[in-house]
């Protein structure tokens, strides 16, 4: 007889509350009778207060760490990424009201309900312990995401989207197949298994032929490397950014990186900790690859959306370089590099939807001459967000910077740091020639600001909190600290 | 209070920038520009206050002042001053008035201008401060964002081209340093907590094995050099020099390149001085080359902001060239000439901005005669023109005079070649500086008006320190000794520094004396 496991839903009721508050949504999408913003942001939002507020109550769970059949942990690392991924949610949520409010004929109901479907597969996909669960999540957020990106239905996101959902199934496929094989190398899917042993516990005191368990790892990091969009993986980003609508984007590609890359730590520095001397050489290689495509690709990018997308390759490659130190200070540098990245990428994506109010988006550097005589504040919010993404004192992407460099040397990987550097110059390059175009060109002629309140406010307070975090970093770092410790 | 006056000296600008940035928009103009000034001169103030408590006796740092600043990455804020960092402070802060009172004539974005100014104030200070690596790198990078906005937001035509150049080669040299820095910080941490406090990183790097600590030394010494700037990477200078607004060229030459200086000698020179030794000769020939080189481009320039620019390539070579020699006389002329430079050179951008202000040109062969039409200003010209070229009795002799004559001690090829240069900048200043006062007048200079009262302001007190610290030097060498005095004995261990080369100049002898 197949033993029962003991059901404990809480760890998982962010995840239930999402999904409920979903369905809430997509009913009242299809009675209403004149589909209507704010009902729907009301929804979403306290769906995520919710899934919020259940997730804080995890942060001192006494019971047992693993759940569910082993197959869901529990521990404060998740609650920190359900807390950053809920947050850009909500910040996607209300740029995309905005967003609709300009053009009222376009808007889609359906986009909060998606919103809360790809946000619980993402939060689950960091709490998850057993791949099948975690491939489960994968799709659900894929899936959302898809939709989302082509949710206008105009031509350019249709294509974007068709892009992202052909290579995404691509990788989906191979991530897959690497569960298929680190089963037949452990007899489990689970990452650390309670009942059974689980994938670590197999691998711990394996001495033999490790050809499965390496086979394994390597579809592993195909199907994650997609996710995160690490180079040579990276080819469907561009293309997506720039054909995704903005609060979309703002969305994915801050919670997307946060999530893929959550997972990838417990799948890599717990599931595959005795593998490490096998993977660390793969990341190192990956982040090379991507911070150097990345940054050298960018400065050819004439559409900041498209540079921003190929900044988010680059910064895949940081972070990789503080998960190449394959401990907890690596894991921790990685945290808070995620968490400035994230901050950023909502507020960058903000400014690029303010920047040309209504109709076609202008997202070409030409758009942005002369910004400062038109909306000043929106220049110095742009400013502030473009100094973090080149690490710049005293914005929290310097200090996330330094930490994942000081990781990764750490652990003897210099010449990873050296690369990393040289890569930054390169990319205050482009960062710097937005704020030139800002500040120091003549102002675009027919083209206008969007004046919006909502989103600024988001947007300022994103920046307030960027140079918060640069000049005091130990707010953050005092949570990561016990965060970042991930039980096996 | 009195133990956090280094802090208040930091935080002063940052204050006053925060009250313009929230009160921008009610500002005038005129209400801005004032502000502006009244900050700059508090802190002026609060770091006169620094001298009067500076202990001339004690060597080591003084008025240390420090707290957490993220406590499990071993990040404290840290600062502390000696005898190098108290004048570099000093000039500091006494350029920045200087430099907001000449930029009174800056019309657009006044507000964001003099932001930046204050930015740029608590970012310099910050960085001769620090004591703390990660925060020193901090500042160190922090002052290449408003400094890029000063150049490319209100310089000249080719401004951004020069902004984005000065960036990117700033920030080129400083990759490294971050990198070597991290990497002192991990070895710090086995075993122990991981600190970046210099005076604890001094012990960890004296314990690093030689060939390691050669390659720091060069990853230290390529973001210094970049920034001094050394020959062969001192291409964006005069780009920056030239396209920058009067104020922008002021602080550049006046203070900025001194943080590169201040580096070599604050980091290079204690934390790896078997290295300092091992490639001091090396470094010697580019600081000749191009104190050499400087001199000649200089020569040849027909555009007096460039000139003055290649000038200061040359005179901070000697800077450099002193540094690495090691001896007594040379060092502590090195950080004089840090600072007459930083007040000559100050005053000719100065003087070169006021011209240009009435005739709206730089080029020297669309000037003539200029001294019959504006005699006081041409007049106060001169005496700058003689001052940075090392007249005797004006301060800049003293500092160069200096480094030559320690620098003689160690090796005579590089004493005797440095001492071309004191030469040719007697002929590329007095040059210029005929063809801009004598000579015929062009008939639409003919009424330009003389210094005004703001201007006199501006001008007099920089000519006076000028005339100050050449008759007088022993009021700087008499903190700056004991200071440099340690910094050599870090490096040549088996003497005193005393010892090294004879007490041949008064002004050193006599200092040495309590």
């Amino acid at each position: 007889m197949i033993p029962t496991p003991v059901l404990e839903f809480r760890p998982i009721l962010p995840e239930i509350l999402l999904c409920t508050f979903a369905i809430v949504g997509m009913l009242y999408e299809a009675f209403a009778r004149r589909p209507d913003p704010a009902p729907h942001l009301a929804i979403a939002t306290v769906g995520i207060v919710a899934a919020a507020v259940t997730a804080y109550s995890l942060w001192d769970w006494t019971g047992s760490p693993y759940v569910l059949g082993d197959t869901v942990a529990v521990d404060r690392f998740s609650v920190v990424a359900r807390f950053l991924l809920l947050g850009a949610a909500l910040v996607g949520c209300l740029y995309y009201t905005h967003y609709a409010s300009r053009d009222p004929g376009s808007f889609r109901g359906e986009f909060y309900p998606l919103t809360l479907f790809a946000t619980a597969g993402m939060t689950l996909i960091t709490a998850a312990n057993d791949l099948i669960v975690i491939f489960l999540a994968l799709e659900l957020l894929s899936l959302s995401l898809y939709v989302l990106t082509g949710i206008t239905g105009q031509r350019r996101a249709s294509e974007a989207a068709m892009k992202y959902f052909l290579l995404g199934a691509f990788s989906s496929a191979f991530f897959l197949y690497g569960i298929a094989m680190a089963y037949g190398a452990t007899t489990s899917t689970k990452i650390v298994g309670v009942a059974g042993p689980g994938i670590v516990q197999a691998l711990a005191g394996r001495t033999g032929s490790q050809a499965l368990a390496l086979l394994a790892m390597a579809l592993l990091v195909v199907g994650f490397g997609f996710k995160v969009s690490a180079a040579p993986f990276h080819m469907w980003t561009p293309d997506v950014y720039q054909g995704a609508p903005t609060p979309v984007v703002a969305f994915m590609g801050a919670a997307t990186k946060v999530a893929a890359f959550f997972a990838l730590i417990r799948v890599f520095d717990v599931g595959l900790q005795p593998l490490t001397w096998d993977w660390t050489p793969v990341i190192y290689a990956l982040a090379i690859v991507s911070i150097v495509v990345g940054s050298v690709l960018a400065i050819a990018q004439r559409d900041v959306k498209r540079m921003l997308a190929y900044s988010s390759i680059a910064h895949a490659g940081f972070i990789l370089t503080g998960l190449t130190a394959a401990n907890s200070t690596g894991i921790r540098a990685a945290m808070f590099y995620l968490v400035a990245y994230a901050v950023v990428t909502l507020g960058a994506f903000g400014i690029v939807m303010l920047v040309s109010a209504r109709g076609e988006e202008q997202t070409s550097l030409d758009a942005y001459a002369g910004l400062t005589r038109r909306s000043p504040g929106l220049a110095a919010l742009m400013t502030v967000f473009l100094l973090s993404l080149a690490g710049i004192p005293p914005t929290a992407g310097f200090i996330a910077k330094a930490t994942v460099f000081s990781a990764a040397i750490g652990a003897g990987n210099w010449p990873l740091a050296v690369v990393g550097v040289v890569a930054s110059v390169v990319a205050a390059y482009f960062y710097l020639r937005v704020i030139v175009y800002m500040y120091m060109r003549e102002p675009a002629e027919g083209i206008e600001s969007d004046d919006g309140v909502m989103p600024r406010v988001a947007a300022g307070v994103l920046a307030a909190g960027i140079v918060v975090l640069g000049v005091f970093p130990g707010i953050l770092t005092g949570i990561l600290e016990p965060a970042s410790i991930v039980r096996w | 209070m009195r133990e956090h006056l280094l802090t208040l000296t930091i935080l002063f600008p940052l204050i006053g920038a925060a009250v313009l940035a929230a009160t921008g928009r009610i500002l005038s103009d005129r209400d801005a520009r004032i502000l502006a000034l009244i900050t700059t001169l508090a802190t002026f103030a609060v770091s006169l206050l620094v001298l009067r408590d500076f202990d001339t006796g004690a060597t080591g740092y003084q008025q240390i002042d420090s707290v957490w600043w993220v406590r499990s990455f071993g990040l404290q804020y840290l600062v502390g001053v000696d005898g190098i960092s108290l004048w570099l402070v000093l000039l500091t802060t006494f350029l920045f008035p200087v430099s907001i009172l000449a930029s009174w004539r800056v019309e657009s974005n006044v507000v964001r201008y003099m932001i930046a100014m204050l930015v740029l104030e608590t970012a310099v200070v910050g960085s001769f401060l620090a004591l703390d690596l990660l925060l020193f790198f901090v500042f160190f990078e922090a002052i290449l964002v408003p400094m890029y906005l000063i150049i490319g937001g209100w310089g000249s035509a080719n401004r951004v081209y020069a902004a984005i150049k000065f960036f990117l080669f700033t920030m080129a040299g400083s990759a490294f340093l971050l990198v070597a820095i991290l990497f002192l910080y991990a070895r710090s941490g086995q075993p122990g907590p991981p600190s970046f406090d210099l005076r604890q990183l001094t012990h960890v790097a004296a314990a690093l094995p030689i060939q390691t600590a050669r390659w720091l030394f060069l990853a230290f010494f390529v973001a210094f050099a970049v920034k001094v700037p050394l020959f062969p990477l001192h291409t964006w200078l005069p780009d920056a020099h030239t396209e920058a607004p009067t104020a922008g060229s002021v602080l550049l030459a006046g203070v900025l390149l001194k943080v590169g200086t201040y580096g070599l000698l604050r980091f290079n020179l204690s934390l790896f001085p078997e290295a300092s030794v091992h490639f001091a000769t090396f470094v010697s020939i580019l600081a000749v080359i191009g104190i050499i080189y400087g001199a000649v481009c200089a020569l040849i320039q027909t555009d007096v902001k460039r000139l003055v620019a290649y000038s200061s390539v040359s005179h901070l070579g000697f800077v450099v060239l002193g540094t690495f020699a090691f001896t007594q006389q040379a060092v502590t002329g090195g950080v004089l000439q840090m600072v007459n430079h930083g007040l000559a050179t100050g005053a000719l951008f100065l003087l070169v901005g006021m011209v240009y202000e009435r005739t709206h040109t730089r080029e020297l062969a669309e000037m003539g005669g200029l001294a019959g039409v504006m005699p006081w200003l041409l007049g106060a010209f001169l005496f700058v023109v003689f001052a940075s070229a090392g007249l005797p009795g004006l301060s800049s002799f003293v500092g160069e005079f200096l480094v030559i004559v320690g620098t003689f001690a160690v090796s005579h090829v590089f004493g005797a070649l440095s001492a071309i240069a004191v030469v040719l900048a007697a002929i590329y200043l007095l040059w210029s500086y005929q063809r801009v006062a004598y000579g015929p007048v062009r008939e639409e200079h003919r009424h330009l008006p003389d210094l005004s009262g703001r201007e006199v302001a501006v001008l007099a007190p920089v000519l006076a320190l000028l005339l100050v610290f050449g008759v007088y030097p022993t009021l700087l060498t008499r903190s700056i000794d004991p200071a440099t005095c340690a910094a050599i004995e870090q490096v040549r261990t088996s003497q005193p520094c005393a010892d090294v080369g004879g007490p041949l100049v008064p002004a050193a002898a006599e200092a040495r004396q309590p």
